[in-house]
């Protein structure tokens, strides 16, 4: 009878299309979206994210068309990023069916956009989309622009100033990790999830279940994200909330009961 | 006919697909006093924070007035979801305190879960454990683990008043309120799957 740890497979989609790369290069296709929603939605999937990763770059809008066609089939909470640069833009996301706004270049080209949106719309819908990658020891600095470029600012003074700006969530990725397999940046997510007050993912080299045991138990993580043990079907949801059951998290059963 | 009420604070369309989904036939989104006044059922979705929610309730010319007569007057049925539920308060302690609707004794204030490692927003599937109600005894049958998102909570004067319990660390809150013809939600049925579209299913069909 508590707060579950939440298993979020995230989508990163380009022109369309889920794509998975390795740091943040070298997209593979892993499939429509709006049908990968869909399964993960019958999987009980905790929440889905959607990351347009192509959208601060090439300067397109976000995946408007995507989110809507989504919202009219699931019936799991949506978070939804990339190319996010006014409070108009988290009005229109919310309005096709978004439930949580994610801000990266933006947040950190402009951190009052996250004050503007926490006000307009509530905390809780504003999501900050970390991009790190380790500098030196115990420091990591900020990426933008899905990685290509470096901000010198460091990843965790970052982290507590955006939640102090009204951040309601932080969403974690190690560039260092990102595809590779490797397991989440365990030092990374619990130096940002010890050092704030709001929920942390971790994200980014997800390669077993073990990795998001780790991130739970030694990220200190409050939800785990992974895309390609997801989308490539290495392990389905069941096995990630059994794994996670066995060392001890609180996962939630989707179906229980009498529920019909 | 079923009305969602538009007044620029809800997640309009995720709610007018699970409710849709949960069986009803029609869904009409308005905020237009006429309309509400020959609704057979009406739910009022909220996102965000108390006052701007309480704040865009009140500047539709009418709105307020409609929904005392049809709901408290009437008896119309009424479903409040997340700030939608919290409206039902007499008061909301936010930045500020402001007037609720007073449909349902209460204030909010912020969630205490008593714990650093207990992150605020009280974000994602939590158990809401049902007390003595008819839609949630056809609907679950028990508890259930459903989708809340919020920072501040619905603290009943009344515990008569609460249909259904939530516990985050040291901190126990209403997911649930009823009384007569009015109940609210603090969880989202609208994202809590398949117990989410069954709570619905019944609320619609009571």
């Amino acid at each position: 009878m508590t707060l579950k740890v939440r298993i979020i497979p995230c989508l990163d989609v380009k022109d369309g299309r889920v794509v998975k790369g390795v740091q943040f290069e070298g997209l593979r296709d892993a499939g429509d979206p709006v049908e990968q929603a869909q399964f993960y939605d019958g999987e009980g999937a905790d929440e889905i994210c959607f990351l347009d990763i192509s959208a601060s770059h090439e300067g397109r809008g976000t995946l408007l068309d995507v989110v809507r066609r989504t919202a009219e089939v699931c019936f799991t909470p949506l978070t939804v990023g990339g190319g996010v640069r006014t409070t108009d833009d988290f009005r229109a996301l919310l309005l096709a069916g978004a439930d949580k706004v994610a801000i990266n270049t933006s947040a950190v080209k402009d951190p009052s956009l996250v004050t503007a949106a926490a006000r307009r719309f509530g905390a809780q819908c504003v999501v900050v989309a970390i991009d790190a990658k380790q500098v030196g020891p115990e420091q990591w600095e900020i990426f933008t622009h899905g990685g290509r470029n470096p901000t010198g600012i460091d990843a965790v003074a970052f982290a507590r100033d955006v939640v102090a700006r009204g951040a309601g969530e932080l969403l974690v990725t190690s560039m260092d990790k990102d595809g590779t397999k490797s397991g989440y940046d365990l030092a990374l997510t619990r130096a940002i999830a010890d050092s704030v007050s709001v929920p942390v993912i971790a994200s980014g080299g997800v390669g077993n279940l073990d990795d998001l045991v780790a991130g739970v138990t030694q990220g200190h993580a409050n939800a785990v994200l992974a895309a390609s043990i997801f989308h490539f079907r290495t392990h389905t949801l069941a096995e990630a909330r059994a794994a996670l059951a066995a060392a001890g998290a609180k996962v939630r059963q989707p179906i229980q009961g009498n529920l019909r | 006919m079923l009305t969602l009420i538009d007044y620029g604070s809800g997640n309009l369309r995720s709610a007018e697909k699970a409710l849709v989904a949960a069986g009803a036939r029609e869904v009409c989104v308005t905020a237009d006093p006429d309309r509400i006044a020959k609704a057979d059922q009406i739910v009022l979705p909220g996102v965000g924070a108390f006052a701007d929610c309480a704040t865009n309730l009140a500047a539709v010319d009418g709105l307020r007035e409609a929904l005392e007569t049809r709901v408290r007057g009437e008896g119309t049925a009424f479903l409040g979801i997340c700030v939608g539920m919290q409206l039902l308060a007499d008061v909301g302690i936010e930045f500020g305190s402001t007037p609720g609707l007073g449909w349902i004794g209460g204030q909010t204030s912020v969630i205490q879960p008593g714990s650093a490692e207990l992150k605020v927003p009280h974000m994602g599937w939590n158990t809401a454990e049902p007390t003595k109600n008819a839609v949630f005894d056809a609907a679950w049958g028990g508890a259930q683990d459903v989708y809340f998102v919020h920072s501040f909570a619905f603290r009943a004067a009344y515990d008569d008043d609460v249909a259904a319990w939530c516990t985050y660390g040291a901190d126990r809150f209403a997911a649930a309120v009823v009384k007569d013809n009015i109940m609210g939600v603090q969880f989202h049925p609208e994202k809590s799957q398949r117990a989410g579209l069954a709570l619905l299913e019944e609320w619609l069909k009571q």
